[in-house]
């Protein structure tokens, strides 16, 4: 389904991916997980033709993804939802108009069923009572879920979700997660999932990619990552403090930065 | 050297700006069939462009008016001239004041907002939103905006002229008794059709073409945090009365200066 080789991707000095190729398995959920700042959101975006790779190229469905005319590009973004991690809900429209924005720009549905649709995708995330609400009156965890509705509007044959679980709590959480899951089951969608929620995210994926400094630095199925020989993939998976992945970002040691007043 | 260097940087970077502002009024232009598709879209921004910039426009175009009236009746008493008074009021609002300070004004009210609200709407990601939804920001966004001030400022001109017209008549007329007849008849058998009404026309056209793409680009080319927001908002009004204030003289010259 989504074919990506020897992809690389700079941002001014600092090379956010070095020459990596991974392979997402069509109907299944794809994990990307790695610290903060690595470049998951940018691998999305590069995925979605809205960032240009220095070098190397991204296939969808066998089309060079970055070469695709914007006719045709606009047309493959319509089988692809993409849940932003801030949410980008349309902030001058209701919940219910932001649903419905797709639908009515892409479709000639008429209203009635617009409706039908609108308040299934929201019941799905627990929020057709919040449908008037404008996107300002909601917390970010509802805008996240109003966002993954919008994602899911035009029922996409692939989507991409962008931290899914943050701001979430365990109720949510917990339906979120099975919703990710039925979806991919029930209407065979090929799903990539961007979490830090190693527990939650394993539960679900049928392949994880670890990324880490511009290279993927561990890949399997969840069980063969927490089994896994790296010391490196082991302490991410099992989410200990100590180990080969640093916790801060490099600085002196405490001692001497907190004695050496100035 | 250091000099030199700056230089050659800072008319680089001014020329990446010009081309990238090139395309993106031919992105623009090239919505122009989408814009006249929707009309609910063009009729919301004419309402939020034009019609929110109007009291200021009216009230503004009044005082100008009055101002110019007792100004008027000041220094055309000392050669006795009063009843040129007319002439006077309309000739410098059709041909100069009316285009200049309504487009300086509504770069102040319009395109100010304009690009505040296009920079925060790529702050929060939602010009990358509507791109991921397969909708074009350009087309659905953007150019509905650029044509509606183009459309609005050329007829807020003319209201200006108008009410300021009104304003020279209160102010010379009412107030320091300027004959009424003859405010209005020179002013008919004085102003001509082609040579300031149309010209002043042309003039807030290119004017409205001016503020709506500055607006529009630097608020679509604006560094997505609240200081990049806040320097594309000041560069938008101080670009726009450059670019007015400049096409204002070559404009003029190229329309007045032959004979
Ligand atoms: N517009 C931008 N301009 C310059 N650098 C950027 C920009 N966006 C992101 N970066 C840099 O690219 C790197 C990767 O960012 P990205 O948002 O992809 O990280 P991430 O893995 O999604 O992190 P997180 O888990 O915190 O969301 C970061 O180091 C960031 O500094
Ligand atoms: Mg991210």
């Amino acid at each position: 389904m989504i074919c990506i080789r020897n992809l690389t991707f700079s941002r001014g000095d600092r090379k956010i991916f070095d020459d990596i190729s991974m392979d997402i398995q069509p109907h299944k959920i794809t994990a990307i997980m790695g610290p903060s700042g690595t470049g998951k959101t940018t691998l999305l975006k590069l995925i979605a033709g809205q960032l240009q790779p220095d070098s190397g190229t991204i296939l969808i469905n066998q089309q060079n993804v970055h070469q695709l005319s914007q006719a045709k590009l606009y047309q493959l973004r319509k089988q692809m939802g993409m849940l932003f991690q801030s949410g980008a809900l349309l902030t001058d429209m209701s919940v219910y108009d932001n649903i419905a924005f797709p639908i009515r720009e892409h479709t000639q549905l008429p209203e009635s069923m617009i409706r039908t649709l609108v308040l299934m995708k929201l019941n799905a995330v627990g929020l057709r009572g919040a449908r008037e609400l404008m996107p300002s009156e909601l917390s970010g965890g509802m805008a996240r879920r109003v966002a993954m509705a919008r994602a899911l509007a035009l029922d996409p044959e692939m989507i991409m979700y962008d931290e899914p679980f943050t701001g979430q709590d365990p109720i949510s959480l917990g339906v979120l997660v099975k919703l990710i899951q039925t979806l991919n089951q029930t209407l065979h969608l090929t799903s990539i999932v961007v979490s830090h929620d190693v527990q939650e995210t394993a539960t679900i994926a049928d392949y994880i990619y670890l990324i880490s400094e511009g290279k993927i630095t561990g890949q399997g199925t969840p069980k063969e990552l927490y089994n896994a020989y790296s010391e490196w993939v082991r302490q991410f998976m099992h989410g200990k403090a100590d180990g080969p992945v640093p916790f801060h970002y490099p600085a002196p040691g405490l001692a001497d930065d907190l004695l050496d007043s100035p | 050297m250091k000099f030199f260097q700056s230089l050659g940087h800072s008319s680089l970077q001014f020329i990446a700006k010009l081309g990238r502002s090139s395309l993106f009024l031919w992105a623009i232009l090239s919505g122009l069939g989408y814009t006249l598709s929707r009309p609910s879209l063009l009729i919301k921004q004419l309402y939020n462009i034009g019609a929110l910039t109007f009291w200021l426009i009216a009230i503004a175009g009044l005082f100008v008016g009055m101002v110019l009236g007792l100004q008027g009746v000041y220094t055309l008493s000392t050669f006795g001239a009063e009843s040129a008074l007319g002439v006077m009021v309309a000739a410098s609002l059709v041909r100069e004041l009316g285009p200049v300070v309504s487009a300086l004004l509504f770069a102040g009210r319009a395109g100010s907002a304009l690009t505040a609200e296009i920079g925060l709407m790529k702050a929060t990601e939602q010009l990358s939103a509507m791109e991921m939804m397969a909708i074009d920001p350009l087309k659905y966004i953007i150019a509905p905006r650029f044509f509606a001030g183009f459309i609005s400022l050329p007829l807020l001109a003319a209201l200006f002229s108008a009410i300021g017209v009104m304003g020279g008549y209160l102010a010379g007329v009412e107030l320091l008794n300027v004959d009424a007849g003859s405010y209005w008849s020179q002013m008919q058998s004085a102003i001509d059709f082609h040579e300031d009404i149309i010209n002043g026309i042309i003039k807030s056209i290119i004017f409205a073409w001016l503020v709506s793409w500055v607006a529009l680009f630097e608020g679509y080319d604006a560094t997505p945090t609240s200081a990049g927001i806040s320097r594309a908002t000041t560069r938008t009004v101080v670009n726009s009365a450059f670019a007015i204030l400049l096409f204002d003289f070559l404009l003029t010259a190229l329309m007045y200066g032959a004979n």
